[in-house]
């Protein structure tokens, strides 16, 4: 019943559900992705540019390779701890794989990013560091890693929260904190040489940092390519592990 | 004949996972005492049941409020499973267990034909082809284009009732939504309904209503104090049943 013709059926009909329910207009959705970030970006520049003098070149540009990635990561987990509550009505009274689910809402925030590059090259070419040919390669690398990564902790905290609804308050606060312990507002440069070595045990720093070398010109450092793999493998092993366990009673907690 | 669904010893239970809602606090400093509690303080909703329903019979599950009924009907969708036993289902089942099931509020009808007919097992072509007949049969003239979390109890049936019954259902599981509907939509899903059982569709219905127990099934279950409490051809188990309730 579950062959890939009817997963591919199942994936479009859940994605055009969520376009209708979230997007109610498609065009306001993708500006709000553009403009939001910029808006960011904007108070940024005015705090860690004019008034606290950070020593970043090209600081305009260097934070908007970092906000658009992260807009995408921030949305998604965001989003987690209701995905399956929100769509319980669904989950009570039929049989589809719920990991499908999660993966849709993860499809969607990954396309509005993709959607967001031609701001960044707009950006780039200002600045004159124009994108290189290098982009067609590095970015799908990149992109496929945060990719398994987000999926994979996106399904892990919306299957956890159905048994513990105090997870959602955590998710608002994990997601600050790594914020501002991840290399988007300042870089990896500047971290004090004693938390150099913490660095890979970050799985947002090592993605961040990536697309960051990406988006600048700067060549990527294949030990933070190699890191950023391996977490989002060793998320998706765990959070399917966790979902392969749990997943037979989401209809009846809900 | 072949067998459309067979419970062998099967057994459910429901932990109270209001626990849970204690939070992950409460859990990470209690966990051996909250093992402990989970599994001491579970409900047995079945205990050990067990029956065989052949292809294109047409049978009633019965009983009283919180007997198991839909719980039954949920490990026959395999929206549950048995924490014990085996439940062995044959072919594609199309399930209507609830008001607003396997619906999502914010969609229009029309949407929710699409996702839904999808979610049962069926492709989009297989929805697109019987999209119209759908929307004829459920009568709900231009609401079809309005978001079900406007419509009335009966227009949800209509639309829920649609749906299952124009997609070729091969196993027809309905949990009393049809008691909602108006007098002439009932009789046109009873009818609907008979109509199949002629094709040999096997029907599962739960249902409080002895009218359409008589008027569709041969064969009724009567489930009561999470047990099979009798199973046998409508005309023995229903009088029985009946009688039950009147004394
Ligand atoms: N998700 C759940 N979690 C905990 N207990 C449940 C859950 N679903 C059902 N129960 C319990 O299991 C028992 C059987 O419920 P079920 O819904 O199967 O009854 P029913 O026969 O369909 O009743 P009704 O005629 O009222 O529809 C009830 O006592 C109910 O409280
Ligand atoms: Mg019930």
């Amino acid at each position: 019943m579950f062959n890939t013709q009817h997963i591919a059926d199942l994936l479009t009909e859940l994605t055009k559900k969520e376009l209708s329910i979230r997007y109610k207009n498609m065009v306001f959705g993708y500006l709000w992705s553009i403009a939001s970030p910029l808006a960011y970006a904007f108070i940024y520049f005015f705090v860690f540019q004019v008034v606290l003098k950070i020593p970043q070149p090209n600081y305009a540009l260097f934070l908007i390779a970092g906000l658009y990635p992260w807009q995408w990561i921030s949305n998604s987990l965001g989003q987690a701890p209701t995905n399956f509550v929100s769509n319980s009505s669904l989950i009570k009274k039929t049989q589809f794989p719920r990991f499908l689910i999660p993966l849709v809402t993860v499809i969607q925030d990954s396309l509005h990013f993709l959607f967001t590059i031609p701001i960044l090259i707009l950006f780039a070419i200002y600045f004159n560091v124009p994108p290189s040919a290098d982009w067609i390669w590095k970015v799908p690398l990149i992109f496929g890693a945060q990719f398994l990564f987000v999926y994979s902790l996106h399904l892990l905290i919306a299957t956890l929260t159905l048994f513990f609804r105090d997870i959602e308050r955590f998710v608002q606060i994990f997601v600050t904190v790594a914020f501002y312990l991840t290399p988007v507002l300042y870089s990896e440069t500047m971290i004090p040489e004693r938390y150099q070595n913490l660095i890979p045990l970050n799985p947002f720093a090592t993605l961040l940092i990536n697309w960051k070398h990406t988006f600048l010109g700067i060549d990527l450092d294949w030990g933070l390519v190699g890191f950023s793999y391996l977490w989002s493998l060793f998320f998706f092993v765990v959070a399917h592990w966790i979902y392969k366990k749990l997943s037979w009673r989401f209809a009846e907690i809900m | 004949m072949s067998i459309a669904v067979q419970f062998s010893n099967v057994s459910k239970h429901y932990p109270y996972y209001h626990h849970l809602s204690g939070g992950l606090k409460h859990f990470l400093f209690n966990f051996p005492k909250y093992l402990r509690e989970i599994r001491k303080q579970k409900f047995t909703a079945l205990e050990s049941i067990s029956f065989t329903i052949k292809k294109g019979e047409s049978v009633a599950i019965i009983g009283k409020n919180g007997s198991g009924k839909s719980t039954t009907l949920g490990m026959i969708a395999g929206v549950l499973k048995p924490n014990n036993g085996d439940v062995m289902v044959n072919g594609r089942v199309s399930p209507l267990l609830e008001l607003g099931g396997g619906f999502h509020p914010e969609l229009t009808g029309a949407e929710n034909i699409r996702l839904n007919g999808v979610l049962l097992g069926l492709s989009r072509k297989q929805v697109a082809e019987k999209f119209e007949q759908i929307v004829a049969f459920s009568e709900l003239g231009q609401f079809i284009d309005h978001p079900i979390r406007t419509y009335s109890s009966g227009m949800m049936a209509r639309l829920a009732f649609s749906v299952v019954a124009n997609l070729n259902p091969e196993i027809l599981l309905i949990d009393e939504i049809l008691a909602v509907g108006d007098a002439g939509f009932q009789k046109k899903c009873l009818e609907k309904m008979k109509s199949y059982k002629t094709q040999g569709v096997t029907i599962i219905l739960v249902t409080h209503s002895a009218h359409d127990v008589q008027f569709l099934c041969d064969r009724c279950i009567w489930i009561d104090n999470h047990k099979i409490r009798a199973d046998g051809p409508t005309s023995e188990v229903l009088p029985e049943y009946t009688k039950f309730f009147g004394s």
